[in-house]
């Protein structure tokens, strides 16, 4: 391995490549290699350096300095003061990190990062650099050290349950497709990260892909399985790309295929690409999609740790779970188990978007409170509104309100407040969001990805539906509350997949916390959080109104007139509502009523 | 849409010598995994860029499947079309966090500026441009977010949704 002084890291986000990052990327391999500098820095592209908002970003390392906003014609003399003389440029670097979205930035004092530790920090698609953290060396230390029985073991005292939502014992798991006898045993790790708001999965993948097959690497050789696959959502091409690419190298390196360092086990994997079913997540239909049929669950049991894949024995984990494994064999269980609550162990990744400040991916031990995660971590709600709920776990976790704040995050807490784990997404909403409308909205996503096989989920969301639009619409009928209730309680108790069985959380968690929401929608015909576009309207205070004419050059569909310099006023008969105008407004010259 | 699909030649494989070609190289490729079906058709849909019904006839027949299977697979998945699509597509994020953070608004220009519903896709003269509605893409800390072809941008406003459309209309 040759050893460079210097590191640049250039992000290769979609939004930076956009901004031309990677031509600079190839003006800097140009201009170090004219400087003769090609052996003593090392130029890589890597996802997200900062929020992308300034890039073309770089990162150079060891000294760690992110240069933001660069221009070709830059690249020169960075190289030379920068690379040559070895004096930092402070024009071009990055303002000090304030309170900016940032994906992945630096962790705050609450977090811990495991299964973050590289990501952002090496090379995803250089095995050299996963193995100088010490990757495989926990795949080399089982190999050589322990039977598949002290692995689960292991597995089992670090208290480590799925991260895909459920939260099921991952040693438990593993020992009971251990236990099935067949000569044929399947490995899936479910990438098929499909809740919206939800991105912890993808930047695993994309950052630190190996962690993930390492993680399986051991998962198979505890419980005997020979072929492993993973499935990923085709929305997310970059992963595929980069898994594709750890997974050529760790054959490479002879850590895949047969023979694995040296020894009896043989396992090797690839990557599957799902076609955008949300319900694919659930671990039978991901099994049919495997398989090439239509991604519809099954009931259980038979579970897939006794018929799964093609009729075999198959374990199935999700993303997280796999990629904590490496560190619990090496830092051992007791480590691991001393983080998080009684029951829930260890740490665990959320992708925290909506209206907070320091929107982005963050890695925090079981146990901490909403309310650091929002204002701590999150820094506290955008603009200087107030907080109004945070909605946890998908489209199938509730929102809740302020008095949960307080809640302790683990599985058991938050099924108990009505809401779930989930794969770990959490949007938080402010003053401004009508709880009413969010519920529709969700009830509109899992209504249009409910498969159709069975009855209560496939009809009973659609009326949900139906009854949730309608109270949006100023429609709503006395009684509709009561006939929601009534069929929450249906089809959570029928349905027979975890899309089903939770899709009511969202309705049952704003009816009990936000109550007299839905009670003004239909009621008074008022939408007290100003949104719901047939409750509400649009008018111009004629005081505040400069006639600056921005708004009328932005309303779709020109329902705004006024000359220019004067107040300007909206017809409400050819107005949608659409709240451009709000937007666009410099003065703060528009009222919703 | 429709006028320009009638035009057979560019959907049917067995009238098209060089579509043939190219969806036999994806099934030699694929056709002895376990579960190919799957891997064929993501391969055809990324490749092509759909899979009309010639297609799924056409691939029923060669891995020895009804078609119905085929079509069954098609159907239920969201990423598969069945038409062509236009030169370019531009898509809106209904993600949680873009849906909070104002897509609606912006899918709403967006219409005015095509005069299109999203699914369809445009018909002035050369350039076609597909609007869309897609689940998250997993960008949540840009919301709201725009997908122009494979380009993704972030933080989009309303006004920004009118320079992109101008620039692929440009483009051509």
């Amino acid at each position: 391995m040759t050893y460079f002084r210097s590191h640049i890291l250039v992000c290769n986000d979609p939004v930076c490549t956009n901004k031309g990052s990677m031509e600079i990327m190839q003006a800097l391999i140009d201009e170090i290699s004219s400087k003769g500098l090609q052996d003593e820095v090392q130029v890589l592209d890597t996802p997200r350096i900062g929020n992308c908002e300034n890039g073309p970003e770089i990162l150079v390392y060891p000294e760690g300095l992110h240069y933001i906003n660069l221009k070709k014609d830059q690249i020169p003399f960075l190289v030379e003061e920068q690379f040559l003389k070895g004096r930092p440029i402070p024009d071009f670097l990055a303002p000090p990190k304030k309170e900016q979205a940032q994906e992945l930035g630096e962790p705050t004092a609450k977090e811990v990062r495991v299964v973050l530790r590289n990501c952002g920090k090496i090379d995803p698609q250089n095995i050299e650099e996963y193995i100088a953290e010490d990757g495989y060396q926990a795949l080399a230390k089982v190999l050589s050290e322990s039977t598949p029985d002290e692995v689960i073991d292991t597995v089992r005292r670090s208290g480590l349950r799925g991260r895909g939502g459920a939260g099921f014992p991952t040693g438990l798991k593993w020992s009971l497709t251990r236990d099935t006898v067949s000569n044929t045993k399947f490995l899936v790790c479910n990438a098929d990260e499909g809740d919206p708001g939800a991105f912890m999965n993808r930047s695993v993948l994309e950052g630190d892909p190996h962690s993930v097959v390492e993680g399986m690497i051991i998962a198979a050789y505890a419980i005997g399985a020979t072929q492993g696959y993973i499935y990923c959502r085709a929305e997310y091409p970059i992963a595929v790309r980069t898994l594709n690419i750890a997974i050529e190298q760790a054959r490479a390196y002879g850590l895949l295929g047969e023979h694995i360092m040296g020894t009896d086990f043989s396992f090797d994997m690839e990557v599957r690409k799902g076609a955008g079913a949300f319900v694919c997540g659930e671990e039978t239909a991901l099994i049919k999609s495997i398989e090439g049929k239509r991604g519809e669950p099954r009931p259980r049991p038979p579970f897939p740790s006794v018929k799964g894949l093609f009729g075999k024995p198959t374990n199935i984990n999700n993303v997280e779970s796999y990629a904590n494994v490496p560190q619990i064999i090496l830092r051992g269980p007791e480590w691991f188990s001393s983080m998080g609550t009684e029951k829930s162990k260890g740490t665990k990744t959320f992708a925290l978007a909506g209206d907070v400040n320091r929107t982005g991916l963050i890695e925090v031990p079981f146990g901490i409170t909403l309310r650091e995660i929002v204002f701590d971590v999150g820094g506290g709600i955008k603009n200087g509104h107030e907080f109004k709920a945070i909605q946890t776990g998908g489209p199938m976790g509730g929102c809740l309100p302020t008095a949960d704040l307080d809640l302790e995050v683990d599985y058991e807490k938050l099924t108990q407040a009505g809401s779930i784990m989930g794969s770990g997404g959490m949007v938080v909403m402010d003053d401004e969001t009508c709880m009413v409308d969010i519920a529709r909205f969700f009830m509109d996503f899992i209504q249009d990805e409910s498969c159709g096989k069975c009855v209560p989920c496939r009809v009973g969301t659609r009326r949900m539906l139906e009854i949730l639009t309608r109270i949006c619409n100023g429609e709503g009928r006395d009684g509709d509350i009561e006939l929601l209730e009534e069929l929450c309680v249906e089809i959570k108790q029928d349905s027979l997949c975890g899309l089903g069985q939770g899709a009511p959380n969202v309705i049952v968690s704003t009816l009990k916390n936000f109550r007299d929401e839905y009670e003004a929608h239909i009621y008074k015909k008022e939408c007290p959080a100003k949104v719901c576009r047939a409750l509400i309207q649009y008018e111009i205070q004629a005081d505040k109104c400069v006639g600056c004419t921005a708004c009328a050059r932005n309303c779709p569909v020109d329902a705004i007139s006024g000359e220019a310099k004067k107040p300007h006023s909206i017809n409400p008969d050819t107005c949608i509502r659409c709240g451009i105008c709000k937007n666009v407004c410099n003065y703060d010259a528009i009222l919703v009523k | 849409m429709l006028n320009t699909i009638t035009n057979t030649l560019q959907i049917d494989p067995t009238q098209n010598p060089e579509l043939a070609a190219q969806i036999d190289a994806i099934l030699e490729e694929h056709r002895n995994k376990p579960g190919c079906l799957m891997v064929v058709l993501n391969e055809v849909q990324t490749k092509v860029g759909f899979v009309s019904e010639q297609i799924q006839d056409y691939i029923a027949a060669s891995l020895h499947v009804p078609v119905s299977k085929v079509h069954g697979v098609i159907s239920f998945y969201s990423f598969f079309t069945t038409r062509p699509r236009g030169k370019h597509t531009i898509k809106f994020c209904l993600g949680t966090a873009c849906y909070v953070g104002g897509s609606p608004q912006l899918i709403e220009k967006a219409k005015q500026l095509l005069g299109i519903e999203l699914g369809d896709t445009t018909e002035d003269g050369n350039i076609s441009i597909t609007m869309e509605a897609c689940r998250c893409v997993g960008a949540c800390s840009q919301a709201p977010v725009v997908v122009v072809d494979d380009t993704i941008y972030g933080r989009v406003k309303p006004s920004k949704v009118t320079q992109l459309i101008r620039a692929l209309e440009k483009e051509g």
